[in-house]
């Protein structure tokens, strides 16, 4: 093989993890390799964008990683980044299938059928020319910070904030307005909603409202300035803002414009929860994620070292657009005053927030309490369990739920460290 | 892309658009999609179950693939699996509710029989899904109904058949009929 050829597989190699052994495999580079130089110094320079070494992004499994047969989960660790930025690799992934696809992005196509009247296929090239949008937004699974994931074991067991509340996290995606690629193929009049399906092992879809598609949806290529993960649905995914994570489908390769929701299995059984108060019957289609905010440090898991100054920080997000203030209490919610908000706050958006406090040794509980531009407030607990129709005799007990945004309270012992204290 | 910038810019001034979608400027990108392309990857399945395509297939038809290719995650009949619970009453005995949380892996928790079809079509069996005829899928989906008591151990499941079996938690959900913007706000309290 001559030079070219071993760099272009030194590239392959480098090039996002498992994405290697898919374009290697395919005797075909990425779409990103084929626009490089012929030379190999630049091939491999290059490379550096998508190589994950020891450093300095430190070590691999502080992301936290859970698999099994149907499920890959990665958490990101709240406890130890700093911003408003998930870096790619440390995004978290709920994902249901068994292996990450192989996709070589030269042949992969969108299309885009249904009720439309120009039925369209786009390559890479093609959505890369198109007009391109970059925005800064949060994705979270709306299995997120679980009631259930509180009660693993023994209570207050110490789980790091990463686990209860880390598949949020907050990047800087590019791609194509949905909008543009629908007024390509001309809506039909009757068209309402739409159906997305990955190129995932198990072809994962999910239902997409017409109206929100044509608000600020787009279909994403890039996250954080480079080409998305393999396990963020390299090569493209969609991108739904503010809303449940599901429906930002990964590896997105076919869009049908329709006139009713299809009530794939993840509308139906997986974004659902049938409720005692309301006969067994359950909600769906939630679509927006709440307000949350948490305080990432310190927090479960994490010590104060000694009395004096203590930097409570954390973030807060809202489906609902633009966080427009954080309170923190340090007295178990009895007082609350305002945090400082890092800036620009991005609507849709991970907000950094942080609070002075001056801890005098003594026990205290830590919470946090975000509201958004349309003015709702994170809910408590009771308050949430409430709405939730769980009775008071059950307020102590982790339900099994979805939209969980409730305030999370960190205890503060004596000795510094700090435990979790949602139901305690 | 089929045209210069330049072009290209003067298209878009030229089809300004007044209001709304239809009239925003196209750029000419994309391939035209033939119906055939179309049917060759459309798996979509709607609830009315339009778009199934030929086939069919039995609950004892079903029962031998299940034991072969599914009974390793789901247990023998779908009772007890490690991953997901498909099967909740008994074949005649359908499970009347009231659905709780750790019910909504069964098949019976689905609204319409059409999503268990397509779901076992689409996503089945791990790890090697999309390898199951339409006929299997049928048997399939034919055995889960009948193992949860919904349909007779003879009855045939196809394109024509599977749409009309009657779901237990067909009103099981709220709202009914989806809507968007949502009736509730906010959507997620």
């Amino acid at each position: 093989m001559d030079s070219k050829g071993s760099s272009r597989r030194r590239f392959l190699k480098h090039a996002g993890g498992t994405v290697a052994g898919v374009a290697a495999g395919a005797g075909v580079g990425t779409e990103w390799a084929r626009g490089q130089s012929a030379k190999p110094e630049v091939q491999a320079k290059e490379a550096h964008l998508h190589e994950d070494g020891p450093a300095p992004r430190g070590i691999p499994s502080r992301r936290g990683v859970r698999m099994s047969v149907d499920h890959i989960t990665y958490y990101t660790p709240y406890q130890d980044y700093t911003g408003i930025i998930t870096p790619a690799r440390l995004h978290f992934v709920q994902y249901h299938a068994s292996h990450f696809p192989e996709i070589d992005a030269q042949e992969h196509r969108l299309t885009i059928h249904g009720l439309v009247d120009r039925p369209l296929s786009f390559s890479m090239d093609e959505l890369k020319s198109l007009p391109s949008v970059s925005r800064v937004h949060f994705l979270e699974c709306h299995a997120n910070s679980s009631p259930l994931i509180h009660h693993q074991g023994n209570q207050n067991m110490g789980l790091p904030v990463q686990f209860i509340h880390g598949m949020s996290s907050c990047s800087e995606w590019t791609g194509v307005p949905l909008s543009v690629l629908l007024n390509e193929c001309g809506l039909k009049k009757e068209a309402s909603w739409l159906v997305s399906e990955g190129a995932d092992p198990g072809k994962f879809s999910h239902t997409l409202p017409l109206a929100k598609a044509l608000d600020d949806v787009f279909v994403a290529y890039g996250q954080n300035g480079e080409p998305l993960r393999v396990e963020q649905g390299y090569p493209i995914r969609l991108f739904v803002p503010g809303w449940e994570a599901p429906f930002s489908v990964k590896y997105l390769r076919h869009i049908k414009v329709t006139d009713q929701p299809y009530h794939a299995w993840n509308e139906s059984m997986n974004h659902s929860i049938p409720r005692e108060d309301l006969g067994g019957k359950a909600r769906w289609y939630h679509f927006e994620m709440g307000p949350k905010s948490v305080i990432t440090r310190p927090s479960a898991g994490l010590s104060i070292p000694r009395k004096g100054y203590v930097q409570i920080t954390g973030l807060a997000w809202s489906g609902g657009g633009v966080i427009s203030k954080v309170d923190v209490s340090t007295d178990g919610g009895k007082s609350w005053k305002e945090a400082k908000l890092q800036t620009p706050v991005h609507s849709k958006a991970h907000a950094r927030f942080t609070f002075d406090w001056a801890w005098n040794g003594e026990e205290a509980t830590l919470m946090s309490r975000c509201t958004d531009e349309k003015g709702e407030v994170q809910p408590t607990r009771a308050e949430l369990y409430k709405n939730w129709g769980i009775s008071e005799a059950d307020m102590q007990k982790p339900a099994r739920a979805i939209h969980t945004n409730m305030i999370q309270p960190w205890h503060v012992a004596r000795d510094g460290s700090v435990h979790n204290a949602m139901y305690s | 892309m089929r045209c210069t910038l330049s072009l290209l810019a003067s298209v878009m001034i030229l089809a300004a658009p007044a209001t709304g979608l239809a009239q925003s400027p196209r750029y000419n990108v994309g391939t035209p999609l033939s119906q055939e392309e179309i049917k060759s990857f459309d798996f979509m399945i709607g609830p009315q179950g339009q778009q199934l395509p030929a086939g069919s297939g039995s609950a004892k038809e079903g029962a031998v693939i299940f034991a072969k290719r599914c009974e390793v995650c789901h247990g023998k009949n779908g009772e007890s699996g490690v991953l997901r619970r498909l099967v909740l009453g008994k074949p005649g005995q359908p499970f009347r509710g009231p659905f709780k949380a750790e019910h909504r892996d069964s098949v019976a928790y689905y609204p319409y029989a059409t999503i268990a079809w397509d779901y076992i079509n689409r996503a089945m069996p791990v790890p090697k899904p999309g390898t199951l005829t339409p006929d299997e899928v049928y048997a399939l989906t034919a055995f889960l109904l009948y193992r949860n008591g919904i349909i007779a151990e003879t009855a045939v499941m196809d394109d024509k058949s599977l749409p009309k079996v009657e779901m237990p938690n067909r009103n099981g959900f709220i709202p009914e009929v989806p809507v968007y913007p949502p009736e509730r706000k906010p959507s997620w309290w």
